[in-house]
C-alpha cells in the first residue's frame, strides 16, 4: 500500500494547517441523520440470523400465550382471550425491540464506531436522531410482523380499519418515546452484555400489567402498580380502539381517558429521557 | 501561524486514575509526531481529547488554535481519526463505509463516490471494495480504517495505535502509507507503544508516562539525552566474557553491563570511534574471540529506561483502562 504522491494522487493538504485546502464543511442535519439511520437499518437487514431469531422468538411467545396459557386465563369478560391479549402482546413487543436499540447503541459505543461518527463535523443531535429514526423504523417492522402473527392466530378487530390504524400509530408513537429510554440505558450500561442485562427490566414491566392477563386477579398492592403503569394504559387503549364496547366493559376506562394517559406517558418518557440521553452523550 | 497542539495543565481522570496529569505541551505544525509510552500512559486519552471525543477536566488544549471544548466543530472539520479510537461498520462494504463518512464530511453523493473509489485505490482495497468488511483480514480492516480517515480532506491525521495487533507485513505496509502521507505534507499525530515505530515514522517524538510529558525531541535528540554511544560485544566463549568485561572496565568510561546468558557486554563510550580500536587490540592481545563488536547509539528502549526507570514493554495487548472509559 503506497500513497502515490509521485503520480499526483495526494490525498491531503500539501503543506501546513493554515494554508491547506478548504476544511470539511460537514453534512447537514438531514443528510447526517439519514446516513446514520441507513447504516443501522443496513446492519439489521443484513443480519438474517438476527431477524429470524427475533421473529421466531416473538412467534414462540405468541403461540405459548395463545395456546398454552390462553385456555386457562379467565376474567377476560366478553372478549375471547386472543382478542384480549394480542393488543397487549403487540404493545409489549415494542419494549422487546427496544432492547435491541439498547444493545445496539452499547455496541457502537464499545466498538468505536460512535467515536468515529463523533469525530466528524456533524452535530451530535443528528447522529442521535439518525439512530432513533432507524430504531423507530425497525420497530414499525417488528410491530407489523407481530400484528400479522396476531391475525394469523385468530385476532380480529371490531371497530374497523381506521381505529386499528390509530392503534398501530399509537404503538409507533410510544415506541419512539421509549426508544430514547432504551438508548439512554444502552449508554449507561457501557457494554452490550450489560445493556441486555438492564433491559431485562422489561420482563416485570410487561408481566405486571394488563398486557397478558386482566389486572383484577392480582393482589391489591400489585394492582396499584399495574393499574397505573404505562403498559397498562397502552394495552387498554389499543384494546379499546380495536375491540370497542366489548373491551370498555372489561377495561373499566373510557377510550378518551386511557388514550390521554397513554399520550401523557409517552410525552413524559420522551421529555425525561431524550434530554438525559443527549446530555449523557455530550458530557462523556 | 498557530501551533498544531498547545496543551496547558491538561488533566483528565477516570475515577482514581489520572490519565492526563497537568500535561503541558506545544508542538509546531508541519510534521509527523509520535506519542510514545507504555499502556495506560495517557496516549489514547490525549489523542481522544485532541479529537474532541473527551472533555478535559481542567487545563486547556488548542488544536491549530481552536479550543477543544468551545470550538470542537472547527477541529472536527480539520481532522481525520483512525486506529483503536475509531471503527468501521462490519455489515457494510468497504466502499459503503467510505461513502458514508464522505457524506458526513459534507460531500455530495457524486463527490463521495469518486472519493471512495480514489481511497480504495489508495489503500489497495479496490478488489474487495464491494465485499462486506466482516470478510476482511485484520490488515485489510486497518487499511480501510486509515482510508476512512482520508476520505475527507484532513489537515491533521490522528492515528491511535495504528499498527497494534498487526502482523509484521501489514505493519510495514501501513508504515509506508503513513510515511508517504507525512511526506505529502499532512500533519500526523500518532500514538504507539513501539519504539521502532516512533523511530521509523516520526520526525518528533513525545514520550508520555503516567499522564505527563517526560521528554520530547527528535529521535536523535532523545537518544543523545540517554547518554553517549555504547560499545557492545558478543564473545564466542563464556570464559572470554569475563576477560572482555575487564577490558571494557579498563577504559574507565563507566561500569560495563554484562549478560552471561547471551555472552554480551557493553559499556558507555564517549568518543567511541577512538575507543573501538583500543578495545579490539586489547581483545586480540587477550586472545578473546568475539562473534561481533559494534559501536552504536543508544536505542529508544534505553532512552525510555534512562528517562523513566522502567521499560516500555507492554504488559497486555490492549491499552487497559483507556478503552472502556468512553
Amino acid at each position: 500500500m503506497t500513497i502515490k504522491t509521485d503520480h499526483g494522487v495526494v490525498t491531503s493538504a500539501p503543506s501546513g494547517i493554515e494554508t491547506g485546502p478548504a476544511v470539511n464543511p460537514g453534512a447537514s442535519f438531514l443528510v447526517a441523520s439519514y446516513e446514520v439511520a441507513a447504516r443501522t437499518v443496513k446492519k439489521f437487514v443484513r443480519s438474517p440470523q438476527l431477524i429470524v431469531a427475533g421473529t421466531a422468538q416473538g412467534a414462540l411467545f405468541l403461540l405459548i400465550f395463545r395456546y398454552v396459557f390462553g385456555g386457562s386465563i379467565a376474567h377476560t369478560g366478553s372478549l375471547t382471550y386472543v382478542d384480549f391479549f394480542i393488543p397487549g402482546f403487540v404493545v409489549t413487543s415494542v419494549l422487546f425491540s427496544g432492547m435491541g436499540a439498547a444493545t445496539g447503541i452499547a455496541e457502537d459505543l464499545q466498538g468505536g464506531l460512535f467515536d468515529r461518527l463523533r469525530s466528524l463535523p456533524v452535530r451530535l443531535i443528528s447522529i442521535i436522531s439518525g439512530r432513533v429514526a432507524a430504531d423507530t423504523s425497525l420497530l414499525i417492522w417488528s410491530l407489523a410482523v407481530t400484528t400479522f402473527f396476531g391475525v394469523l392466530v385468530g385476532f380480529r378487530t371490531q371497530d374497523g380499519a381506521g381505529a386499528a390504524a390509530a392503534a398501530f400509530g399509537l404503538c409507533v408513537l410510544y415506541g419512539f418515546a421509549f426508544c430514547w429510554l432504551f438508548i439512554g440505558l444502552g449508554l449507561v450500561a457501557g457494554s452490550p452484555q450489560a445493556a441486555q442485562g438492564i433491559s431485562f427490566l422489561v420482563f416485570p414491566l410487561s408481566f405486571v400489567s394488563s398486557a397478558y392477563v386482566p389486572v383484577s386477579t392480582m393482589p391489591g398492592w400489585m394492582q396499584a402498580f399495574a393499574n397505573h403503569q404505562p403498559l397498562t394504559y397502552m394495552s387498554d387503549t389499543v384494546r379499546l380502539l380495536t375491540e370497542g364496547h366489548a373491551a370498555t366493559q372489561l377495561v373499566g376506562r373510557s377510550l378518551g381517558g386511557s388514550l390521554l394517559a397513554s399520550l401523557l406517558w409517552s410525552a413524559g418518557v420522551f421529555a425525561v429521557f431524550a434530554p438525559l440521553t443527549v446530555w449523557k452523550l455530550r458530557r462523556s | 501561524m498557530h501551533a498544531l497542539i498547545e496543551a496547558q495543565g491538561l488533566s483528565k481522570r477516570f475515577g482514581k486514575v489520572r490519565a492526563l496529569d497537568a500535561l503541558d505541551l506545544t508542538i509546531p505544525s508541519g510534521q509527523v509526531v509520535a506519542f510514545l509510552g507504555p499502556n495506560g500512559a495517557g496516549k489514547s486519552t490525549f489523542i481522544r481529547t485532541v479529537a474532541t471525543l473527551l472533555r478535559p477536566d481542567s487545563g486547556s488544549l488548542r488544536v491549530s488554535g481552536h479550543d477543544v471544548v468551545h470550538e470542537a466543530m472547527a477541529i472536527r472539520r480539520l481532522i481525520g481519526l483512525a486506529g483503536q479510537s475509531a471503527a468501521v461498520e462490519e455489515m457494510m462494504t468497504g466502499r459503503e463505509n467510505l461513502v458514508m463518512v464522505a457524506r458526513l464530511y459534507g460531500q455530495s453523493r457524486r463527490t463521495a463516490r469518486i472519493n471512495a473509489a480514489r481511497v480504495l485505490e489508495l489503500v489497495d482495497l479496490t478488489g474487495v471494495g464491494d465485499r462486506h468488511v466482516k470478510t476482511y483480514s485484520g490488515g485489510m480492516r486497518r487499511r480501510l480504517d486509515l482510508g476512512v480517515s482520508l476520505v475527507g480532506t484532513p489537515r491533521l491525521l490522528l492515528l491511535d495505535e495504528p499498527t497494534t495487533g498487526l502482523d509484521p507485513g501489514s505493519r510495514s505496509e501501513l508504515w509506508d502509507a503513513v510515511r508517504d502521507l507525512g511526506n505529502a505534507g499532512t500533519d500526523i499525530l500518532l500514538t504507539t507503544q513501539y519504539l521502532d515505530e516512533a523511530d521509523h515514522l516520526a520526525a518528533y517524538i513525545v514520550i508520555i508516562d503516567e499522564g505527563r510529558v517526560i521528554a520530547q525531541g527528535t529521535p536523535g535528540e532523545l537518544k543523545s539525552r540517554a547518554g553517549s554511544d555504547r560499545i557492545e560485544l558478543h564473545t564466542r566463549e563464556l570464559s572470554g566474557l569475563t576477560l572482555a568485561v575487564e577490558i571494557l572496565a579498563a577504559l574507565e568510561t563507566g561500569a560495563p553491563s554484562c549478560d552471561r546468558a547471551t555472552r554480551r557486554c557493553s559499556v558507555a563510550a564517549p568518543g567511541g570511534a577512538q575507543l573501538l580500536p583500543v578495545v579490539v587490540r586489547a581483545l586480540d592481545d587477550a586472545r578473546v574471540t568475539v562473534e561481533d563488536i559494534t559501536l552504536r547509539r543508544p536505542t529508544l528502549d534505553e532512552v525510555f529506561l534512562a528517562l523513566t526507570g522502567h521499560t516500555t514493554q507492554p504488559s497486555a495487548p490492549d491499552s487497559e483502562f483507556e478503552e472502556h472509559v468512553a
